[in-house]
């Protein structure tokens, strides 16, 4: 540059890497627009990385180029990184005036964040009820701000080619959209309309076709009018619906599907009927009309709708449609629909059309279905909202498989949860994913979806993990699975990885009182641990403190049988007395007879393992009230006595006694006087509301006791037993008050299905916040 | 019965007890050990009974020690002929407890058609071993034209299941603990010889046998399934288990396809063959129940399903020793 005098900077090139969720989500066209808004040329491409853009022009416009990438991005992209280089400019053809989207580079090692599955957008809600769109009514409209993602790619990058959609041929009016940068279509790559996309049918419980197109969608209101039963292709697999508003069409939905009580989720056409029904906080209306689309629970007990949606408890589940089919079905309906995913009991959903005849064919009545085909399962996924904020109970389609943590996870490890609500986890080099809910391990199918899904994301994160985390239980099919691979297994006791978890998800690793409150998982000792207080840190963990430990006569058998719970409960309190205590209903629900044995198996230890669970305490204070002897779903007797509070907020806690430890060994947190206070209030007859209360309230204080003990500033809550809200809630306002600062699970579920992610922390925390792969072997401190 | 070396003592007791009670030209000899003709190919087996109590319902330690050697030959598609037995006895053991013992063995070993002609005895002190131990082994004749083994198990064969399963751990299980039942529960302890070569003999294509003994039906068909490289599926509601033990095993939260049994086995028949073996076996009483449970498919090695009443289906997995529940 020559002094004095003011010369036109030159043109520079720079290459600039985008990483994120910045596929199917509208980030090409993005690009484009604010390419040539800003006069450069160049071309933007998909890479497996994420999205890569060569950019040409004046420095400054190079400069806001690279702001307006972080701060302008469509509504669902999440730009994580942007690195801008200067490179050496082009020559000859490459030069000129123009911007390219170009087709997408196969090359390339590691994934990016995957595109999830979203709800139509407001544009596609207009244009789907606009008679003059040639999408009107069509029930596969979409863009690149809306539609199916995760549930059709077979791999990435995200190109319609290696998506379900490739089996549609783009009519002309699509394609043009489909290369029109200016259009709100440009690359979506599920594009679609009536001329050339998918197509729904109805289908008789034998697959032949009754009606198609719009004819079918008339055929499944007629059908849902009259009080029968279908089965839907979703976005994600089959549903089942059946009209919310009848008690006789429920019950022939619970009968068939062999769910007694198990409460069932209801879709509303809109937020509007909905609020007719009951009551919709700011934030759950949020959530609900979110483009993740969930089924929110609301806590409210009084609806007008079938008796029989969710008996015995003080929260509905209810979501909006989810897909534009949904928005024509529920909008023509006029009336409220029971969704419940389509399977058997303990299998996973349905997604194929045969499939589905075969094993739903029992259930439904008819089927609405269509010709684009699932490639991975979805069930819906479940959040409410608590303490202000939303918490996942279930994580699948709409938030699967990504996960942004705080704080970065060593790659390569892999981890493979529990046996029940199984979900996996792995560390890429784009970050950990966290699989959708895969549910049972028991049944062949879930195993099969579980295998599959462990290997699809291999496959589209291009990673081959070197350690596999598991949990200790050895029996658990995620165990032998994780042990098979040969590799590095790991095993992570199950309470530790519950409260990892959540230190994973708020990025802490100070020490921390875990709180873990669950069903039951294998502890050190070989009993059944689940009302565990761990200090855990960088180094290790320590048991301070657990539930005093009861017998459960039955083993496994115990877990669907709250009385059996409270048999062992009171047999630890009374020895043999519990015979004569036939005032109590636990009790006299077993004959004479069974009792007696019952009694010896416990007296003997025989398949009575012992447990320090606060889930089977909460089911036998369940039992013991009367509420529930046996349950017909997991969290039945707990989610009853929850909901039995009712409105009486308050009771004189019942006492819990944290009694001196041996030297060296952890407290123990002994339930017998709360239970004798109980068995006297059971006695006078005291209202079940009233126990309820007490009860939760006695925890609650434990729960600090035990925390002022611990002398940790920071606690966390984690497990199944948190599920329960008023016992979370109050947690946290008691601990809170009392000057702790509190942790629990938001974006995890608190069940097994946030276990993964807690193994892979867990045991890759050596290396927390270092770069670098897996050093082995690690051991615990 | 006192605690000594060889002595005088123990050869008293092998005349008063063992002798007479398996009688037989072998042992009359008082010979080191037993000479046998046996021609062509042979099977050879051994197996050691602990089981405590020593006496429950329908059953003892002795008819296992002879039963459960002579089935494990059986299921190697051979005629058994000669077993041997080593007894290990706690000191102090009444001599009484030990004639019962040694008459069941005698009349089990009649039963199944085998002479024991060998054997040793030891006494330990007391407190190292509970009464009696008994070891035994066994050879017999193959008479199975083709090889009884997993690997020659064939996608569509079926599974024949010789009768109700559970009642020999449920015996032992309420003997052991002394649990109070409105009636006993009997152990199903028997020789499945008979059946096991009238199959063989009537020329049905028997693919693999196996006996139900530790880890039930499951483990059976799991290491069946692992051997033959195949998949099995079974259905839930057609497998036989008697009320009495279906509502003790439900009581005390146990499977009955994981409960031991000691008289009943599966064998693996061609498609073909299923109907005329179900007949065959169904003429023995110790096999009265035979029925068929499922079937082979090509799958993954060792994958066991049933399908329930329902049509969901469960996998049967074999269990690392005490059942710990799965269920969080
Ligand atoms: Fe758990
Ligand atoms: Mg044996
Ligand atoms: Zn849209
Ligand atoms: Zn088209």
């Amino acid at each position: 540059m020559t002094d004095g005098c003011r010369v036109e900077a030159a043109p520079v090139r720079w290459r600039v890497q985008i990483h994120g969720l910045v596929q199917g989500v509208g980030f090409r066209p993005f690009v484009y627009r604010l390419a040539t808004g800003l006069g450069l040329s160049g071309w933007v491409s998909n890479t497996p990385e994420g999205v890569v853009v060569e950019a040409e022009g004046h420095p400054e416009a190079l400069q806001n180029l690279v702001s307006g990438l972080k701060q302008q991005a469509p509504v669902n992209a999440r730009v994580e990184a942007v690195c801008a280089e200067p490179i050496a400019r082009s020559t000859g053809l490459e030069a000129g005036r123009e911007f390219r989207v170009c087709e997408s580079q196969e090359q390339g090692t590691a994934a990016t964040r995957l595109p999830v599955d979203l709800a139509p957008c407001r544009q596609c809600i207009e244009e789907l009820h606009d008679p003059g769109n040639r999408r009107y009514r069509y029930p596969f409209i979409n863009c690149t701000d809306c539609g199916p993602r995760y549930s059709l790619i077979e791999g990435l990058p995200y190109d319609r080619a290696r998506t379900a959609m490739r089996y549609f041929q783009m009519c002309s009016h699509c394609l043009a959209e489909y290369h029109d940068p200016a259009s709100r279509r440009f690359h979506a790559e599920p594009n679609a309309c009536p001329d050339c996309g998918p197509r729904v049918a109805f289908c008789q419980p034998d697959g032949t076709v009754l009606a198609e197109d719009e004819a079918a969608v008339s055929e499944a209101v007629r059908r849902l009018a009259k009080g029968d039963i279908i089965a839907l292709k979703g976005l994600g697999g089959f549903q089942l619906l059946a009209d919310a508003r009848s008690t006789r069409v429920v019950q022939t939905l619970r009968e068939r599907k062999h769910r007694p009580r198990k409460p069932l989720a209801v879709m509303f056409d809109s937020l509007a009927s909905l609020q007719q029904v009951c009551p919709v906080s700011a934030s759950e209306s949020q959530l609900l009309t979110g483009p993740e689309r969930p089924i929110v629970l609301l806590r409210t007990p009084d609806y007008h709708l079938a008796a029989n949606l969710a008996p015995g408890r003080a929260d509905l589940g209810v979501m909006l449609p989810c897909t534009p089919l949904h928005e024509l079905l529920l909008g023509d309906l006029g009336f409220p629909v029971v969704a419940t995913s389509g399977n058997l009991s303990g299998e996973p959903i349905a997604i194929d059309n045969q499939e589905a005849y075969a094993r739903l064919g029992a259930i439904a009545d008819g089927f609405l279905v269509h010709d684009r085909p699932i490639l991975r399962p979805l069930d819906d996924s479940v959040i409410r909202v608590l303490a202000g904020q939303p918490q996942i109970l279930r994580r699948a389609r709409g938030y699967s498989p990504n996960l942004s943590l705080p704080r970065p996870v060593p790659v390569g490890w892999a981890a493979t949860g529990g046996h029940l609500k199984s979900t996996v986890a792995l560390s890429t080099g784009s970050g950990v994913v966290l699989s959708q809910h895969l549910g049972d391990m028991n049944s062949a199918l879930g195993r099969d979806g579980f295998v599959l899904t462990v290997d699809g994301l291999q496959t589209l994160f291009a990673t081959e993990p070197q350690c596999w985390v598991h949990d200790a239980h050895p029996d658990y099919f995620t165990t032998r699975y994780a042990q098979d691979r040969g590799n590095v297994p790991c095993a992570v006791q199950h309470h530790v990885g519950h409260i990892a978890a959540v230190m994973a998800e708020h990025g802490i690793s100070e020490p921390v009182l875990g709180v873990a409150w669950d069903g039951s998982g294998l502890g050190d000792d070989n009993t059944l641990w689940g009302g565990e207080f761990l200090r855990l840190d960088s180094q290790g963990y320590e048991r301070v403190a657990h539930l005093r430990q009861f017998r459960l006569p039955g083993g496994e058998a115990a877990m669907g049988e709250p009385r059996r719970s409270a048999l062992g409960l009171l047999y630890a309190l009374l020895g043999d007395q519990v015979m004569e205590c036939e005032e109590l209903a636990p009790v006299s629900s077993f004959t004479l007879t069974e009792r007696k044995l019952l009694i010896q198996s416990l007296s003997a230890g025989l398949n009575a393992p012992e447990t320090s669970s606060v889930g089977r305490l909460f089911d036998a204070v369940a039992a013991l009230s009367g509420i529930c002897q046996q349950a017909s779903y997991e969290g039945q007797a707990a989610g009853e006595l929850e909901a039995a509070r009712g409105r009486n907020y308050w009771a004189s806690p019942y006492p819990f006694e944290l009694s001196a430890p041996e030297a060296g060994r952890p407290w123990q947190v002994d339930w017998a006087p709360a239970i004798h206070a109980l068995l006297d209030d059971v006695r006078r007859g005291r209202p079940v509301s009233g126990i309820s209360a007490a009860f939760h309230q006695g925890l609650v204080n434990v729960i600090v006791a035990v925390a002022r003990q611990a002398k940790l500033s920071r606690v966390v809550l984690a497990g199944g037993c948190f599920q329960n809200a008023c016992l979370l809630e109050s947690t946290i306002t008691a601990l809170e008050g009392a000057g702790f600062q509190v942790f629990w699970p938001c974006r995890i579920p608190p069940n097994d299905g946030g276990l993964a992610l807690g193994q892979l922390a867990w045991a890759s925390r050596a290396l927390w916040g270092r770069e670098g792969a897996c050093v082995w072997p690690y051991r615990d401190a | 019965m006192a605690h000594g070396g060889g002595g005088r003592a123990m050869a008293q007791l092998l005349d008063d007890v063992f002798r007479p009670a398996f009688d037989n030209p072998w042992l009359a000899k008082q010979h080191d050990g037993a000479v046998v003709e046996m021609p062509g190919a042979m099977a050879f087996t051994t197996d050691s009974y602990v089981v405590r109590p020593l006496f429950f319902p329908g059953s003892d330690i002795g008819t296992m020690a002879v039963h459960g050697t002579v089935n494990d030959l059986a299921m190697c598609g051979a005629r058994p002929q000669y077993l041997s037995a080593g007894f290990i006895l706690e000191e102090g053991l009444p001599l009484a407890t030990l004639r019962r013992v040694v008459d069941s063995m005698a009349a089990a070993a009649v039963e199944a058609g085998v002479q024991i002609v060998t054997g040793d005895l030891k006494v330990v002190e007391r407190g190292k071993a509970d009464g009696v131990y008994i070891n035994t082994a066994g050879v017999g004749k193959v008479v199975a034209p083709k090889p009884v083994e997993p690997t020659r198990i064939q996608p569509g064969d079926r599974i024949l299941l010789s009768g109700d399963l559970g009642r020999h751990g449920v015996a032992v299980m309420t003997a052991r603990e002394k649990l109070e039942l409105e009636s006993a529960i009997e152990s199903d302890c028997a020789s499945v010889v008979q059946p096991v070569l009238a199959l063989l003999e009537e020329g049905i294509d028997v693919r693999c046998l196996r006996d139900l003994t530790r880890g039930g039906l499951a483990s059976a068909l799991v290491e069946v399934a692992e051997s033959a490289g195949l998949a099995a599926e079974i259905r839930e509601v057609d497998i036989p288990v008697r009320e009495d033990v279906s509502a003790f095993c439900d009581l005390l939260g146990l499977d009955p396809l994981h409960v031991a049994n000691e008289g009943r086995f599966i064998a693996i028949v061609a498609e073909q063959d299923v109907a005329r073996a179900t007949d065959i076996l169904r003429r023995y009483p110790v096999s009265q129940g035979a029925v068929e449970i499922g079937h082979f498919v090509q799958g993954a090695a060792g994958l066991v399903t049933a399908s329930s009443m329902i049509g969901a289906s469960r996998v049967i997995d074999r269990l690392s020793g005490e059942q710990l529940p799965r269920i969080c």
